[in-house]
């Protein structure tokens, strides 16, 4: 199985640098960004397996930027990662097309689990 | 912080209690308004038209007492006038008949009043005189002996002597006996002239007043301008008597009037002037009361007594429901208002709530994750410092994150469920749920809360927040009655098909039984000074408005029990 390659989006960019550093550590290959904007820029640029996504951020939303994905990359797998309580936003989020949608803050071995599901799904559809 | 939102219904420090009822005092004074304003637009046009009505009523019982007092002395006068007319025309005839010597022969005068006597069957004439223009009796024929007598300085004889007719008042003269005369002047043809004079008994006069259909009260008597009585009266005595009371100026036409009599009491008083002569005919008659079939004053009266004391009952009755209808309008309203403003602090707290929440969130993320990549790195180097003591530190972070992020996940699910939608509601989920609202303060008082769910309870349709409230305030209040380490028991049943029974059971301090049935009324506390009195109605109207039920069954010393009554399906 070759290395997932994950892109992991959230304004806050302590969770973000934690988080990457902590799946690189189990050796999945993770960039962090840390808005919408630069997300969509990283995926004109280089290939990832799947788009982690905060629903909630300044700029462009998580929402939004599902949305703009879907139409570029359609088959890139993209996960939300709402806030508690947001059910609406999540899903509103998997109608775009989210593969799933997790509640914050989040087991980082549910991520993991989740992101391998997300690929895997992904391969199969 | 160990749950939701720390609200307590019956803290008055958490519901401001305004109370925009009508309280005992504003009710007693409004109602007093409104039974005097009623009274008063009722009352006042009733009393008026009953006292224009008999007003009315009185003015033409009057009229037509006047009329029959008119026609009642219009007829004595006339028979008075032939009266007198006949007695002038006996004379007349007489001097006329007869020459002054056949008048002077000393049997011609007793002949004639003979004659006349017999012809006049009522009236007599008393005596008969033939009198000189010198004033010197002639001639006499009657029961004194009055022949002789010089009359040219009386008034009479003065008076005849220039008007030809004359008849006098009633008088005693030389005999003593109440009488009055007629005399009549005959001219001869030499110029000198002799008078004829009649007297009639007084007696004789007033035998002429018609006194049929008189009541026991009236009186007809004549009287002269003088107010000297001519024929006996029943009120001032007989004839001469000189009458106590003024006699309204007496003209050919009959005046009717009213006046107050000797006893200042009120008559009516009807008077004719006899024609050429000095009597004034009077008839006087106690003030008219009206009598017999009509609207009397007593009858009136009682008519208007019984109508004032059912106005009277109908508007204090209809005062006293309509201010009761206005209070208890105005206790729901109250009770409507603080619902209102009760719903708000709780949306005002979850919303808060829910903003804290979520900054809380991210910083919490980060320390998990932080705890995490701390965890990793230790657990990557097996060489790693007091490894063991700083994955027992990692856990512990990580276990407090934990309980950090199930508070916030309750403030946020808390603050969502203000809403008052329906949605599918598992009563056992949701009273656990409430039951951890209770917070710290069960633990410790050590008070016990078993949640005793029936298996197969249906999950109902209902709105979450306004159930959460309702149970809240049910814990609350039992939390309240338990004594510490005290029992609470929460039972979930079904109850038929379509329903579920929720029932609270405490051990507590138990509720008195004439509190009982006003429990759930609004205002109605037995916490003097702390309680509201609005928990329970809150309760009881959030029930109803789910369309479920709320029944209490306690005994003093032996706890209560709540049960409310939900249906599965809403609406």
């Amino acid at each position: 199985m070759a290395t997932l390659r994950v892109l992991f989006v959230d304004d806050e960019e302590e969770l973000v640098s934690t988080v990457v550093e902590r799946l690189e550590l189990r050796g999945i290959a993770a960039t962090g960004v840390v808005s919408g904007e630069a997300a969509l820029a990283l995926i004109e640029e280089q290939p990832f397996d799947v788009v982690v996504l905060d629903v909630r951020m300044p700029g462009l939303g998580g929402l939004e930027v599902i949305k703009r994905i879907k139409q570029s990359h359609p088959d890139l797998a993209v996960l939300l990662l709402s806030g508690h309580g947001a059910k609406e936003d999540a899903t509103t989020g998997l109608r775009l097309g989210a593969f799933d949608y997790l509640q914050k803050p989040v087991d980082l071995e549910d991520l993991i689990a989740v992101l391998h599901r997300a690929v895997a799904g992904g391969q199969c559809g | 912080m160990t749950g939701a939102p720390p609200i307590d219904p019956l803290d008055p420090a958490e519901v401001e209690v305004a109370r925009p009822y009508l309280a005992g005092a504003s009710a007693a004074r409004l109602r007093r308004t409104v039974v005097l304003a009623t009274a008063a637009v009722s009352l006042l046009p009733l009393l008026i038209i009953s006292f224009l009505y008999y007003d009315q009523y009185e003015r033409s019982l009057h009229a037509e007492a006047a009329q029959s007092m008119s026609r009642q002395v219009t007829n004595n006068k006339r028979a008075l006038e032939f009266f007198l007319m006949e007695r002038r025309s006996a004379l007349s005839f007489m001097v006329r008949d007869r020459s002054f010597a056949e008048l002077c022969d000393v049997k011609t005068l007793p002949l004639l009043m003979r004659h006349m006597n017999d012809a006049f069957a009522l009236g007599s004439f008393a005596d008969l005189g033939l009198i000189d223009s010198g004033g010197k009796q002639l001639c006499y024929t009657g029961p004194y002996d009055l022949k002789g007598r010089d009359y040219h300085d009386q008034d009479w004889f003065y008076r005849v002597s220039r008007r030809g007719v004359f008849i006098s008042d009633t008088f005693l003269g030389y005999r003593q006996s109440p009488h009055f005369a007629i005399a009549i002047k005959h001219e001869r043809e030499n110029g000198d002239y002799y008078i004829l004079r009649a007297t009639v008994n007084a007696e004789v006069l007033a035998e002429q007043i018609l006194t049929a259909g008189l009541s026991p009260d009236d009186d007809v008597f004549l009287v002269n301008k003088d107010g000297v009585l001519q024929s006996p009266s029943r009120r001032y005595g007989g004839v001469l008597q000189t009458i106590p009371i003024p006699i309204p100026r007496a003209t050919n036409e009959v005046r009717v009037l009213e006046q107050a009599d000797e006893r200042h009491r009120s008559v009516v008083i009807a008077c004719v002037q006899i024609a050429d002569s000095p009597f004034i005919l009077v008839y006087i008659r106690p003030q008219i009361r009206s009598q017999g079939a009509g609207l009397s004053l007593p009858r009136l009266l009682l008519f208007l007594l019984v109508s004032i004391f059912f106005i009277l009952v109908v508007i204090f009755w209809g005062s006293r429901q309509f201010v009761a209808n206005l209070r208890a309008h105005s206790l729901k309203r109250a009770e409507l208002m603080h619902k209102v403003e009760y719903a708000n602090k709780l949306a005002t707290i979850g919303r808060l709530a829910a903003s804290v929440a979520h900054e809380i969130n991210n910083p919490l993320a980060i320390i998990n994750e932080k705890a995490g990549l701390l965890e990793d790195i230790v657990k990557l180097q097996s060489e790693f410092p007091r490894r063991e003591k700083v994955l027992g530190i990692v856990d512990s972070i990580k276990g407090s994150v934990v309980r950090c992020r199930t508070i916030t996940h309750r403030l946020l699910g808390f603050a969502k469920r203000m809403d008052v939608s329906s949605e599918i509601i598992s009563l056992e989920e949701l009273l656990k749920e409430v039951v951890s609202f209770l917070g710290k303060e069960v633990e410790y008082r050590n008070v016990t809360v078993t949640i005793d769910a029936e298996p197969g309870v249906p999950n109902i349709e209902s709105a979450r927040g306004e159930l959460q409230q309702v149970f809240l305030n049910l814990l609350n209040n039992a939390e309240a009655a338990v004594k510490d380490g005290g029992h609470i028991d929460i039972r979930v049943r079904t109850a038929g098909e379509r329903r579920i029974a929720v029932s609270i059971t405490d051990d507590g301090v138990g509720i008195p039984k004439e509190n009982l049935e006003r429990i759930f009324e609004p205002f109605f506390t037995t916490k003097e000074g702390s309680g509201t009195g609005l928990g329970l109605s809150i309760t009881y109207g959030i029930v109803q408005k789910l369309g479920g039920e709320i029944a209490v069954q306690s005994e003093i010393g032996n706890g209560a029990c709540f049960t409310v009554l939900l249906p599965v399906r809403r609406g």
